[in-house]
């Protein structure tokens, strides 16, 4: 072969390699852009997500009050000023807010405009005025100007902003006589919009205005506090035994492979368990947090188990024969060493597992835990509901108000998985070491 | 660290534990969620007026809330099941092996199933007889009615020169729900039974004919939320819905009430029974609880006050049909006797 073929030859070869090259590049930039667009596609769907849960939310962190002057005499709450506090809950309330209305706006007299007049107040307000008087009894007998809490429907209206002097263009259910009530109200200066604090003390209710989170928080709260207490122990046992003291025989793997699909059984399976087992075998109470944060750790053990492996066998094996061989038993090699190091680990896994349980529904439908509950539960034996169902209820009702009680209950749950996540992310900063 | 979640776990459980034996100290209702608005609006007044506990309402489903209600006599098992049909009598015979044996049925009004479409569309009027030629999977071929064929009709004109010429499209109810068990009972059953030849069939060729509903895409099987399928109305002026009164109610500034048969659902076409999809209100109470769980009397007498069940009553609000005076009464008064329930 002559030298002038092997020129010809090797520039061939080296165009060959350049236009691969090109197309390598090319094939490489190509996979970029793909990771990059599909990283902002995820992004613009979040941003998607939360912002319409925020701007449908953020109404019902705010409530519409309506100033009336409220006559509280004796005589037309039909009580004795002397009445004890469970006598005065049959004082005639409704009456007295009503006769207000009716003083502010004397030229209605129809039954049927009354009756329209009278459904702005919310019947919240009753319950209201019997807290003020039970506060303070010298109200009785009073003419006192009182913030009154508006019906979900006028709040809805006032809250918009809309112009109320042209009610053809608000969409309400209100009728304009409604909407002209309104106006009158909000020119005299007696329609105020706050925060919503009946939101965060009250539990459910079907009147949106009065319907609250609180008994749903204190469910969840209860249930987790189950949960965590049951899980965590065992879990961070079983998985001490596994990884640290069990033989490598067929029990064994038999053990961990049913760990392992346990993780993948749908949840709902587990609140039949719970179902057969907890309430109709071992009687538990039905719709109580003990019996949802039983099944719930049932859920969130695999979970648990299988983290807490991973940050075990995470620990290098220097450590533990270092240990051994300054005359640590397998014990103190396990407690004083290998636990401590493996802790961010294992921590970090169970307040996922613990998120992932604060979530969860389909379990609960099973043991009554999808239920109206007004009460706010005190103790882990109380008919509790939890969050994710509140918001699967509100959801789920007629009245149109519930809509933004509905993205406000995501708020508030997101806010709480955000915390729980930010508080494994912190977990692991302050423990973790490296070596 | 472990020790003290340990301690702590065990602590919370024993006390539990002892808790649980005890009595309970609110009522418990399961049942139909056609009925859980209602008897929720009930259960918050009886809980704020009162000095008893809120009652817990879990809304279980008619059927499933008879399960729970017939499993026996004691705290662990509910107190009252509400439901949007009546008992049937295999459900009493398994309540009364159960050991549930006085039982008292409370009537407590009627709800009507609304077919609606959007404020700004035409509103239809038609009869059942439309809606189950609209509907079914199998109907009548109109050159023979004793042929069934499958559902040839894609316009609303094709069934009936008077009703606008667009695209059948209906958005109702999944199988699941009880709004679908009553639709198909009372709307296709009543349109089905229009045709003589098919009212001659088998009781069990009769159902399968008329309760199928057709599954070419016409008929929208849209979840069991009904504010959805009214979200959905408002976007799409040409489609229909079928969902309950209530959500008719709360909701008449965007959508309207066909009229089905001459009448609108109505307050007052479902109260006088002008209105033909409407269905009545039941709960059933465990009589053998009164006097063991606190509070069943006064919630029975809450529920059973002119305030919330009468004419102007706060349930009628919420829109409950409410039933006639003398009706009212008399169930009222069967009520305060806790008179038995006697099904055969």
């Amino acid at each position: 072969m002559s030298s002038l073929d092997q020129k010809a030859s090797s520039s061939a070869t080296t165009e060959r390699v350049k236009a691969s090259l090109r197309k390598r590049y090319a094939a490489e930039k190509r996979f970029k852009l793909y990771g990059i667009v599909a990283i902002s596609a995820s992004i613009a769907f979040l941003f998607l997500l939360m912002g319409s849960i925020i701007s449908k939310g953020l109404p019902a962190f705010s409530q519409t009050y309506v100033n009336l002057n409220v006559s509280l005499s004796a005589e037309q709450l039909d009580i004795d000023p002397t009445a004890t506090d469970s006598e005065l809950r049959r004082a005639n309330f409704s009456g007295v807010i009503k006769q207000a209305m009716r003083d502010r706006f004397p030229d209605v007299s129809k039954r049927r405009d009354k009756k329209a007049l009278y459904s702005l107040i919310s019947t919240g307000a009753e319950y209201d005025l019997y807290d003020r008087i039970v506060a303070d009894r010298s109200l009785i007998g009073q003419n006192v100007n009182l913030w009154l809490i508006a019906d979900d429907e006028l709040s809805a209206i006032v809250k918009s902003k809309s112009d109320l002097s042209a009610p053809d263009s608000i969409v309400t259910r209100l009728t304009d006589q409604q909407v002209g009530w309104a106006k009158n109200l909000q020119d005299a200066g007696d329609v105020d919009v706050r925060f919503n604090r009946t939101f965060f003390v009250n539990g459910d209710s079907r009147e949106p205005e009065l319907a609250g989170i609180k008994a749903a928080l204190m469910g969840s709260a209860f249930t987790l506090l189950i949960t965590f207490t049951l899980s965590f122990p065992i879990a961070v046992a079983s998985a001490i035994y596994l990884e640290e003291f069990a033989p490598q025989n067929r029990w064994t793997d038999i053990v961990e492979v049913n760990i392992n699909n346990l993780a993948a059984v749908p949840s709902i399976v587990f609140g039949l368990l719970g179902l057969a087992v907890f309430i109709n075998f071992f009687h538990l109470p039905r719709s109580a947090p003990i019996v949802g944060g039983i099944v719930l750790s049932l859920m969130t053990l695999p979970t648990i188990i299988i983290s807490s492996r991973a940050a075990l066998k995470a620990v290098p094996p220097s450590i533990r024969e270092a240990a051994r061989g300054l005359g640590a038993s397998p014990l103190q090699v396990v407690t004083h060493h290998v636990l401590p190091l493996a802790m961010p680990g294992i921590l970090t896994g169970t307040i996922i597992g613990l998120a992932q349980a604060l979530g969860e529904t389909a379990p609960l439908l099973m043991i009554g835990m999808v239920a109206f509950i007004v009460d706010i539960p005190t103790s882990v034996t109380d008919a509790a509901t939890v969050l994710p169902v509140q918001v699967f209820l509100w959801a789920d009702s007629p009245e149109r108000a519930f809509l933004e009680k509905t993205s406000a209950a995501i708020m508030v749950l997101l806010v709480f998985l955000i915390l729980m996540n930010a508080i494994a992310v912190m977990l692991r900063k302050r423990f973790e070491r490296r070596w | 660290m472990n020790k003290s979640a340990l301690l702590v776990g065990s602590a919370v459980l024993a006390s539990s534990f002892s808790t649980a034996v005890l009595a309970r100290d609110g009522i418990s209702v399961v049942g139909s969620s056609t009925v859980y608005p209602f008897a929720t609006v009930v259960a918050e007044r009886f809980g704020k007026t009162t000095d008893f506990n809120t009652p817990r309402i879990e809304a279980t489903g008619s059927g499933g809330g008879f399960k729970l209600f017939c499993s026996g006599i004691g705290v662990q098992t509910p107190d009252i099941t509400n439901a949007s049909r009546r008992m049937k009598t295999s459900e009493f015979d398994s309540c009364l092996a159960n050991g549930v044996t006085d039982i008292v049925e409370v009537l407590i009004g009627f709800d009507g199933i609304a077919v609606a479409n959007s404020i700004n569309s035409t509103q239809f009027d038609m009869g059942t007889k439309e809606l189950y030629l609209a509907l079914a999977k199998m109907v009548p071929n109109p050159a023979n009615e004793e042929e069934l064929i499958e559902n040839p009709y894609q316009q609303w004109s094709e069934i009936n020169p008077d009703l606008p010429a667009i695209d059948i499209e209906v958005l109702g109810p999944p199988p699941t729900s009880g709004t679908r068990d009553a639709f198909v009972e009372l709307a296709m059953e009543g349109g089905c039974e229009q045709f003589p030849a098919i009212k001659s069939l088998e009781k069990d060729e009769f159902k399968a004919v008329c309760h199928t509903m057709r599954e070419d895409g016409v008929y929208v099987e849209a979840g069991e939320n009904d504010n959805l399928i009214v979200q959905k109305l408002e976007a799409n002026p040409n489609a229909l819905g079928i969902f309950g009164f209530s959500f008719l109610e709360q909701n008449s500034d965007k959508v309207q009430s066909s009229i089905i048969d001459g009448f609108t659902a109505d307050f007052d076409s479902i109260a006088d029974g002008d209105y033909n999809i409407s269905r009545p209100l039941y709960f059933y109470v465990k009589a053998q609880h009164v006097g063991t769980v606190p509070g069943i009397e006064e919630y029975l007498a809450e529920f059973t006050s002119e305030q919330a069940w009468g004419e102007d009553g706060y349930l009628a609000d919420k829109g409950m049909i409410p039933l006639g005076d003398e009706q009212r009464s008399e169930v009222g008064t069967a009520v305060s006797t806790l008179e038995k329930l006697i099904l055969d």
